[in-house]
């Protein structure tokens, strides 16, 4: 099987997809001036983890990928996020 | 890579496989990152007064450049994966270049910024940051540690981006073949990924 049969991103989708990094970006040092409190952290990578996923289904082509692959890449993130989520509920009840 | 030769002229390349390879490369590079974001919040946690006096220290302004800078980078070496599936490969190798120089703008950008900071005497292991508070040390050392390996991560993508250029100019990465180009890009999306959470956890919160 050759490569040939991908899907192709156009070059607008791809600007589309800058242009929108950018302003979250934007948005994120914007929000961190209001502080938010003990919700400043929770804020700055809630708006990390939306950019992530942009380029994760974009940029590195997630979107357009088969099943395997797509499960494969939300597994091993769920498996992460309880890694994190345990360890702190290890930490916090300590 | 994945390539296997089979009679005497057809090669049969099997880029699915050759991709699930990448991106099982790339769940031990999250891991690896991941090790320290947890390091991070744990003792940000710990120590919240001390990190936000240490994360004052930061030139948030190099950190936003970095950040336009990894994004755009990200943008051109997606393009070029577009220009070679269109068989275009010279505008595939100039949006490569683009990519490599935006790497070196931000190399530049993090030697500045180490530059100040080794200037200061703020390194592991000076005098200066050993007399600071343990939770000042401990976000110093995580600075220094989560930014020099997402800095080597950059040299290693600059390198495999200078490869994926020489082969698109000789022809050996082309319309039907471009595996290498799709993993390389693959990598250089890994570390923009992975400068999207460190910029805020460093350089933005406070």
């Amino acid at each position: 099987m050759k490569n040939h049969d991908d899907h192709i991103s156009s070059y607008s989708l791809n600007l589309t997809v800058l242009l929108t990094l950018l302003i979250l970006t934007t948005v994120s040092v914007l929000a961190i001036k209001f502080h938010f409190g003990a919700f400043t952290v929770a804020v700055a990578l809630l708006i990390a983890s939306v950019k992530a996923a942009i380029v994760l289904t974009y940029f590195m082509h997630l979107k357009f990928e088969n099943l395997l692959l797509r499960l494969m890449v939300s597994g091993v993130f769920l498996l992460f996020a309880i890694v994190i989520v345990i360890t702190f509920i290890d930490y916090s009840f300590r | 890579m994945s390539t296997t030769q089979h009679s005497e002229h057809s090669e049969y390349i099997d880029s699915d496989t050759g991709k699930m390879g990448m991106w099982l490369f790339l769940f031990t590079e999250l891991f690896l990152f991941g090790g320290l974001f947890i390091v991070y919040a744990v003792m940000r946690s710990k120590y919240s007064d001390d990190f936000h006096q240490a994360a004052l220290e930061l030139n948030a302004f190099i950190g936003a450049t970095n950040t336009v800078v990894l994004l755009v980078s990200s943008m051109t070496v997606a393009m070029s994966l577009t220009a070679i599936q269109k068989s275009k490969p010279n505008l595939a190798i100039l949006l490569i270049f683009i990519t490599l120089i935006l790497a070196g703008v931000f190399m530049m950008n993090k030697y500045f910024e180490w530059g100040h900071k080794f200037s200061l005497h703020l390194y592991p292991g000076s005098d200066v940051m050993k007399s600071l508070p343990h939770g000042e040390i401990m976000f110093f050392g995580l600075y220094f540690m989560m930014t020099g390996l997402h800095a080597l991560h950059v040299i290693i993508g600059g390198i495999l981006l200078t490869i994926v250029m020489v082969k698109l100019k000789s022809g050996k990465i082309n319309r039907e073949h471009y595996l290498l180009l799709e993993n390389g890009a693959l990598y250089w999306h890994l570390v923009d990924l992975i400068w999207i959470f460190l910029f805020p956890l460093l350089y933005l919160i406070t």
